[in-house]
């Protein structure tokens, strides 16, 4: 019986291709989207992750400010001495260095290329694993004395230099000169438009005096020597930090301290939030789609009264057509949710590319997707189904 | 000879609507018909024939009285109940036919079999068999815009008789055809009732059709106004 049902499903809609094309559109459309959606999503941050894990695991960030990104509450910043007091107190700091960020435009010859100046010490490269493909780091005198010297990242280097040798050139910033010392060894991180060797590294010294103009740490990077000495390192520098700012005991940190996983995790965080919306926006034009269904079986119940009065009329119980038209709504919905899925899989290899995002298939959303746009078809071809089964054959019988 | 009859009506009544506008179709009918009669319904428009034989044909019920079929009180089933009686013993005919369109005379022949459990090849056979009965094998593949009125109901005919049925309910099979097909339908029911012993009810409006059968039962303003059989039946 249900064999027979399906084949009379595939018969309805072949009698009347472009109107159930029509019908499924709606069904292609939400699937495909909730499908690409979450995809994105994922691989928006499967990026993130993968960007954030580059840092080393053992790194640890400390900002100004109670919550990651910009803070309502004007935190102070930090002090010189706020990074020698860590390093006398946290024993197993490996590397610890103070960075100022500015962004500015760099200036060689009849180039010039917008970028950020990153102000760090030495320890800065150990701590990130950063190393110079050519040249050097700075040295002790230039970092005392904040010299304008740079290491620049590889795509300020094509940018500024193209095919010319950027060591010993003189690039202009702002207002002043510095010379370019050394060539940071690309990370080839490049996802969700953050370009990692977009950047040029000068001592803190100099970016402190030469470009922010007062002697503010905006953030404290360190590494600690392993994984096992991490939690211990990270209460430790807590303690000292709420010392060195006065904070009362019953105060909350105006602060934070971050490790490489949890920084990961508030942003992936955030990416799942999105994606979880973007979802449930997609997932609204799935049951619209579910509606076009009823619709248009609604429509076909009224078309095919007379039918469905021989179909009584020749044997057919109740519950023989409340399946035909059932199983005929449910395989719409189906066949829907098939091309919704394959559309999906094209738009989410297009897009990710466009957004240069890695392509995360998730099976797991495929089938929930498929699965819910067949389920689509039960609830919204029931009523109909049901019209359909409830004719009365004589009535039916005597509809032109 | 004191059978049970196969079909009796018992003061069947038949009320359609509420109130005043209430029109009363059947206004108590006794009927009784045996196994392997041919029986003719004529009657003026509105004389309650069709309501009478939607009641027969257990597609509707009555709204006082009793209906029994072979002994069961029909009026007592619920619809389901009364939907596997109709598919189990009722076959129907129409003056419209009431083919599926582009659908084959196989396939409208082998359409009560879906709902029978019968598979494809079982239901093929079937198919062919009753419409071979019919005279129509050789248009089997022929969809029903294809063929002649007298053709098509053919074809109905066969889909009526491919279940087996014990009663065959003809709603003025000849109405919508010129003479001599009609003749030809009646020649085929006439030979079935005879072979077979297949019992024929069946509304008309043309005396020269309901000659065919061995009773004419005449319906006026819901009651049966003449029941009468022919002697050599």
């Amino acid at each position: 019986m249900l064999a027979s049902a399906i084949v009379l499903a595939f018969q309805a809609i072949r009698r009347n291709p472009a109107r159930s094309f029509l019908t499924v559109l709606g069904v292609v459309i939400g699937v495909a989207a909730v499908i690409t959606m979450v995809t994105l999503g994922r691989g928006a941050s499967r990026a993130v992750a993968d960007q954030i894990s580059s840092l080393g695991s053992n790194l640890v960030v400390v900002r100004p400010g109670q919550r990651m990104g910009p803070g309502g509450e004007r935190a102070p910043q930090f002090r010189a001495a706020d990074i020698q007091a860590i390093r006398a107190r946290v024993a197993s700091v490996t590397a610890i260095s103070g960075v100022e960020t500015a962004g500015a435009t760099v200036v060689y010859r009849a180039h010039n290329w917008s970028t950020s100046i990153v102000g760090v010490d030495n320890d800065y490269f150990r701590a990130r694993q950063l190393r110079v493909a050519s040249g050097r780091l700075f040295s002790e005198a230039e970092q005392r004395s904040g010299r304008p010297v740079c290491v620049v990242g590889e795509t300020v280097r094509r940018e500024l230099f193209g095919a010319a040798d950027p060591l010993g050139a003189r690039v202009r910033v702002k207002g002043f000169s510095c010379d370019v010392v050394g060539l940071l060894t690309s990370t080839g991180q490049a996802s969700m438009g953050m370009d990692q060797d977009d950047l040029v590294i000068m001592p803190l010294k100099t970016v402190q005096r030469r470009l922010a103009g007062s002697n503010d740490i905006g953030q404290i990077v360190l590494s600690v020597r392993d994984q096992e000495s991490l939690e211990r390192a990270k209460a430790e520098l807590t303690q000292v930090l709420r010392e060195r700012r006065r904070i009362a005991r019953n105060e909350d940190d105006n602060f934070n301290v971050m490790d490489t996983r949890q920084i990961a995790d508030a942003l992936t965080g955030t990416t799942r939030i999105l994606t979880l919306l973007l979802g449930a926006v997609a997932a609204v034009s799935l049951v619209v789609g579910g509606i076009g269904i009823m619709n248009i079986m609604l429509v076909s119940v009224t078309e095919r009264t007379r039918e469905i009065g021989i179909r009584l009329a020749v044997g057919a119980l109740e519950g023989d057509v409340l399946l035909q038209f059932l199983v005929e709504a449910v395989t719409l919905s189906a066949f829907g949710g098939l091309v919704g899925v394959a559309l999906a899989a094209v738009s989410s290899i297009v897009l990710t590319r466009m957004m240069a995002v890695p392509f995360a298939f998730d099976p797991a959303i495929n089938a929930v997707a498929f699965g819910v746009a067949a389920a689509i078809g039960v609830v919204f071809g029931y009523v109909p189904a049901r019209r359909a089964a409830r004719l009365d054959p004589i009535v039916a019988l005597r509809h032109e | 000879m004191s059978l049970p009859p196969l079909i009796e009506l018992r003061a069947v009544t038949k009320v359609f609507g509420e109130g005043p506008s209430a029109f009363q179709a059947l206004r108590g009918v006794d009927l009784s018909v045996s196994r392997g009669e041919f029986v003719a319904i004529m009657g003026p428009s509105g004389s309650g024939k069709s309501t009478a034989m939607n009641i027969l044909g257990c597609l509707d019920t009555p709204s006082a009285g009793a209906y029994l079929y072979e002994g069961v009180h029909v009026e007592a089933l619920d619809r389901g109940q009364r939907a596997r009686l109709r598919r189990r013993h009722f076959g129907f005919v129409f003056q419209g036919y009431n083919l599926l369109p582009r659908t084959s005379a196989l396939e409208n022949t082998a359409l009560p079999l879906i709902y029978r459990g019968l598979r494809g090849p079982a239901r093929r056979k079937a198919a062919l068999e009753a419409l071979d009965l019919v005279g129509l094998s050789a248009w089997a593949r022929h969809s029903p815009a294809e063929l002649s009125g007298g053709q098509q109901q053919r074809v109905a005919i066969a889909r009526a008789l491919v279940s087996n049925p014990t009663v065959l309910l003809a709603d003025e099979p000849t109405g919508n055809l010129d003479s001599e097909m009609g003749r030809g339908i009646m020649d085929l029911l006439t030979a079935l009732n005879a072979r077979s012993g297949l019992t024929i009810l069946m509304v008309t409006h043309e005396p020269d059709m309901a000659a065919y059968a061995h009773r004419t039962v005449r319906f006026r303003d819901g009651r049966i106004a003449a029941d009468d059989a022919r002697q050599a039946a």
